[in-house]
């Protein structure tokens, strides 16, 4: 019996490698491909800014435009998803729902509730992995059944794994043309709706657009920068440049416009054909790494996003501080670097990884003492790229709350800005008011004479702020909290901790159990006293 | 319980004592499973002194307080000096700290009742002054306790040092004073004082052992030279660099010494944009080896670049090597060509030169060296590699930062984890921050 099948793209916006849509076709006489925009639901998800918005749009364009080439058409209907189900089941005499397997919980609960629709209704539902390079379930077996909480500890448990599963064929026309499309006009009934059709503000001039279509041209365009498509020599391009990416991938990846699997294929092969050459830094592959094991981890980890009831997370008395905090998401801590960085973030989406590393550092254990959950939901609204693991993980690395340990290691909001870019050419880019700041001054202006500051047309204190903390002084301080919070939770720290080949980690083992020794050369006693 | 201990009454009619508690080790399972009277049941209350012991060392203090007031058997088995041998009072203000706090009515039983037991005893306090000079209170009232153990513990600022000096000594005296057999004493981030120090030693010569005073700025090189001149039994020692002195070295080496086992020196600026620092003649260091050929000296730097002038010019018989801050290369070059006991390395930055050079000479002088970590630096892949295979599988312990190597010609990042894991024999990666 062939199904009457309803696709639902939740994530996973492209044709390329899709398992989902393939068995689809597959198994289907035909095949309604259905975007469900339940603003609702999405929202109470995660915090959606205005430039994400516009790039999902743009994703569903592309994606409805490629259907179209191929025979079929892409339905994006907005409402309540589970009576959108339930009226369109019935309506088009539904026997399957696809769609892909996501790990986030609020996705887990909406494909639960639409198998229990499926019992009450009589469809059958088929979810397949595509959103990730391997089966995750096989990687906590490997490891125990628990996910590996070091970084460490996953590579070396996808040694034994070997290759992640291999990218399913790619569809073609006579894929669609097997199976009937869904009726004429329907298409017309539910268009990708307009920005304007959203109430949602019109874009600001982004470099990034998105789509599958954009995605693929711009990792052709990675590559061949890069010179290895075409003649493996080494690259041109500084790796580190924190100006916009033009071949950057990540918002790619986390909207599914292009699958990991594919790209990791493709790393392999050229490395499998360059042996001798030098080959696209580590950084590359390692973006995908670090996206499986956040997701790894956050899929067997309850309340992964929040500090409460997670227990990988050191439970931290952080500040309330609605204003300093303010100060730091709209760009005005006085600190050209940090100042900089947060408005890059809100023009455009996407900031380099080290930005993110000093904005998060800055706002919770370097400087703000601001819980990493405030900045964590307001690089969910900005950033293109943020993606609920991934988001949550990073910020408790930055933060020192979980898989991170060396504390003592505080970003300087000066002197890392300048080790980067000496010239400062970030900051009179994305700070204009700043820009004729000679280089000497510029990562921390209040320093500059008056004279030197009339000269640069920008007085500190009126047309740019004073720096809002001292740097020294408010690290100092916030280094003594996070060893006094690591004394007490040792054992949670030690959870996220690889230190196998670390001396500093190893003494500090050796330190706690010399006690351990001579207590239990002491009559025998509890630990507990 | 109430008829339960009815039953202790009827069945041994005399209420149990130390020396019935002796009598009855010898027939263990006899009395508490009633081999002498079959049909008597197994009655918790009943359980002899030693058998009780024997669990409540098993549980944390809080549950053995609450069995405490089940009964009295239970309560005197609580009471038994066995279980208040060790004690960690934790001191803290709850408004400000986050570390769980000993109840004061503990305390207080504490020191009213068990005082004389104490033999391993440790404060751990928190930030603020109050915490530290609670605890130079109970200090003051252990008065009939002959402790073996000494420990004040600075969670986070060193309150200690808040406390007026004459508090804190005339708290300190008591102990010293009347311990006469303290053997271990970890005291660094306190006003500790040269006099305090002669007290301690003309009570406690023949037994001490153990003794940490990192940062007392109070102490000077007479102090501790006195403490070396009379404790000939100390084994480990940790100080401040300014306190230690060719006369130190000597003393312990003396022949009544025994082998020290454990130096610690930490190197501090103690005034701001100082920059001089004394060194210490290598006929010292080389009698101190002589006399303890196995001591670990273990060095933590907490210098700026400018201020290395004065170390390791000649040959330093150091183990153990913490650098802090950032470290000159030169200084690094140094330490490679000075110091041949060197076991462990660690470097928490340097500047922007790559260090391939230096650690290549470290690795072909350094024959003993197992352990190394490499935070803000800058080192070549190929150079990386050149150094593990020089050390080959000596090297339990090699943390270095992802960012820090530099791909070149030869060797990227990918296959630099896997050439490195070959020659150390095991899986190995650096250390990596996320990117995304």
């Amino acid at each position: 019996m062939r199904h009457r099948t309803i696709h639902l793209f939740r994530k996973g916006l492209r044709l390329h490698d899709n398992p989902a849509l393939l068995a689809a076709l597959q198994s289907s006489e035909v095949v309604y491909p259905v975007y469900i925009l339940d603003r609702a639901f999405m929202t109470s998800a995660m915090h959606i800014g205005a430039l994400r918005w516009h790039f999902l749009l743009q994703s569903l364009e592309d994606l409805r435009s490629s259907l179209c080439q191929l025979g079929s058409c892409l339905l994006v209907i907005q409402g309540e998803y589970e009576s959108v189900v339930r009226d369109h089941v019935q309506k088009w005499n539904i026997t399957q729902v696809t769609l892909d397997e996501e790990m986030e919980p609020f996705y887990k609960e909406m494909e639960a509730n639409i198998r229990a629709l499926g019992e009450e209704l009589g469809f059958e539902v088929l979810s397949l992995m595509g959103h990730s390079l391997y089966n995750t379930q096989r990687i906590l077996e490997l490891n125990g059944g628990t996910p590996p909480l070091t970084y460490k500890r996953f590579l070396h448990i996808l040694s034994l794994l070997g290759d992640p599963e291999t990218p399913v064929r790619n569809l073609t026309a006579e894929d669609f043309q097997r199976c009937s499309p869904p009726e004429l006009g329907l298409a017309e009934c539910y268009r990708v709706p307009l920005p304007t059709d959203l109430k949602i503000p019109p874009e600001s001039i982004s470099p990034w657009r998105g789509g599958e279509s954009e995605g693929l041209q711009r990792l052709e365009q990675h590559l061949a920068n890069q010179g290895w498509v075409a003649s493996f020599t080494k690259p041109k391009t500084v790796p580190n440049s924190l100006l916009p990416s033009t071949t950057g991938l990540s918002p790619y990846f986390s909207m599914g416009c292009l699958s990991v699997r594919s790209f990791f294929y493709r790393l392999s092969n050229i490395y499998a054909q360059a042996k001798h050459h030098s080959l696209p830094p580590v950084s590359l592959q390692g973006q995908l790494l670090w996206r499986e094991f956040f997701y790894t981890v956050a899929s067997a980890t309850p309340n992964f996003t929040k500090m409460a009831g997670n227990p990988i997370c050191l439970q931290i008395r952080w500040y309330e501080d609605a204003e300093r905090l303010h100060r730091w998401k709209t760009a005005q801590t006085g600190f050209p670097w940090i100042d900089a960085i947060m408005t890059q973030l809100r023009q455009e989406g996407w900031i380099h990884h080290l930005a993110r590393h000093a904005a998060a550092c800055f706002l919770t254990r370097g400087d703000l003492w601001i819980s990493w959950e405030e900045g964590m939901k307001v690089f969910e609204e900005l950033l293109l790229d943020a993606d609920y693991s991934i988001n949550a993980g990073n910020w408790m690395w930055l933060s020192a709350s979980a898989f991170f340990h060396h504390y003592t290691r505080i970003f300087c909001p000066v002197r890392f800005g300048r080790r980067t870019d000496p010239e400062g050419h970030y900051i009179r880019k994305y700070l204009p008011i700043l820009k004729n700041f000679p280089s000497k001054y510029i990562y921390e202006p209040w320093t500059a004479s008056e004279e030197e500051q009339k000269q640069a047309g920008c007085i500190i204190g009126r047309d740019y702020p004073f720096p809002m903390v001292d740097h020294k002084e408010a690290s100092d301080h916030n280094l003594q909290l996070m060893k006094q919070v690591r004394e007490e939770q040792y054992r949670t720290a030690q959870l996220t901790r690889d230190d196998a080949d670390d001396p500093m980690e190893m003494k500090l083992k050796r330190d706690h159990s010399e006690e351990g020794l001579t207590k239990k050369k002491a009559a025998r006693m509890t630990e507990q006293t | 319980m109430k008829r339960a201990r009815q039953k202790v009454m009827v069945e041994h009619a005399v209420p149990q004592t130390s020396q019935e508690n002796k009598k009855q080790k010898t027939c263990l399972y006899g009395s508490a499973f009633s081999e002498c009277d079959p049909h008597a049941s197994i009655d918790w209350g009943s359980l002899p002194h030693h058998v009780i012991l024997r669990i409540f060392q098993f549980l944390p203090l809080v549950d053995r307080a609450r069995a405490s007031s089940v009964c009295r058997r239970w309560n005197e088995v609580f009471h038994i000096p066995d279980l208040w041998r060790r004690f960690e009072f934790e001191l803290s203000q709850p408004a400000t700290s986050y570390l769980k706090s000993t109840h004061p009515d503990l305390i207080q039983q504490i020191i009213k009742r068990h005082a004389d037991h104490l033999q391993y005893v440790s404060f751990k306090v928190d930030s603020s002054t109050e915490s530290a000079e609670a605890a130079c209170n109970i200090l003051s009232q252990l008065v009939n306790c002959s402790i073996k153990t000494l420990g004040l513990i600075s969670t986070a600022k060193p309150s200690f040092m808040n406390v007026s000096k004459a508090h804190f000594a005339s708290a300190l005296t008591v102990v010293f004073v009347n311990s006469k057999s303290l053997s271990s004493i970890k005291i660094d981030d306190t006003p500790l004082d040269d006099p305090s120090l002669k007290v301690l030693v003309a009570n406690n010569s023949d037994t001490l052992k153990l003794l940490k005073m990192s940062s007392c700025p109070h102490v000077s090189p007479a102090g501790v030279l006195c403490v070396a001149d009379q404790c000939h039994g100390l084994k480990e020692l940790a100080l401040n660099y300014y306190i230690l002195s060719d006369e130190l070295l000597l003393a312990l080496s003396s022949e009544k010494h025994v082998d020290l086992e454990h130096l610690r020196i930490d190197v501090v600026s103690e005034n701001p944009g100082q920059v001089e620092f004394h060194t210490i003649k290598k006929q010292s260091w080389d009698a101190f080896v002589k006399h303890s050929p196995k001591v670990n000296i273990v060095m933590y730097f907490f210098l700026y670049e400018e201020e290395f002038d004065a170390f390791f010019r000649e040959e330093t018989p150091v183990t153990h090597l913490y650098f802090g801050r950032a470290v000159s290369k030169a200084m690094l070059g140094r330490i490679g060509l000075n110091c041949p006991r060197l076991i462990e390395l660690v470097v928490c930055a340097n500047g922007l030169q790559p260090l391939d050079d230096e650690l290549i000479q470290i690795a072909q002088r350094c024959k003993n060296l197992t352990a190394m970590g490499l935070g803000e630096c800058e080192v070549t892949c190929r150079g990386f590699i050149e150094f593990v295979k020089m050390c080959g599988g000596r090297l339990t312990q090699l943390s270095i930062m992802e960012e820090v190597l530099i791909p070149d010609n030869d060797y990227s990042l990918d296959r630099l984890h896997l050439e490195v894991s070959k020659h150390l024999g095991r899986m190995w990666f650096p250390d990596m921050m996320p990117t995304w």
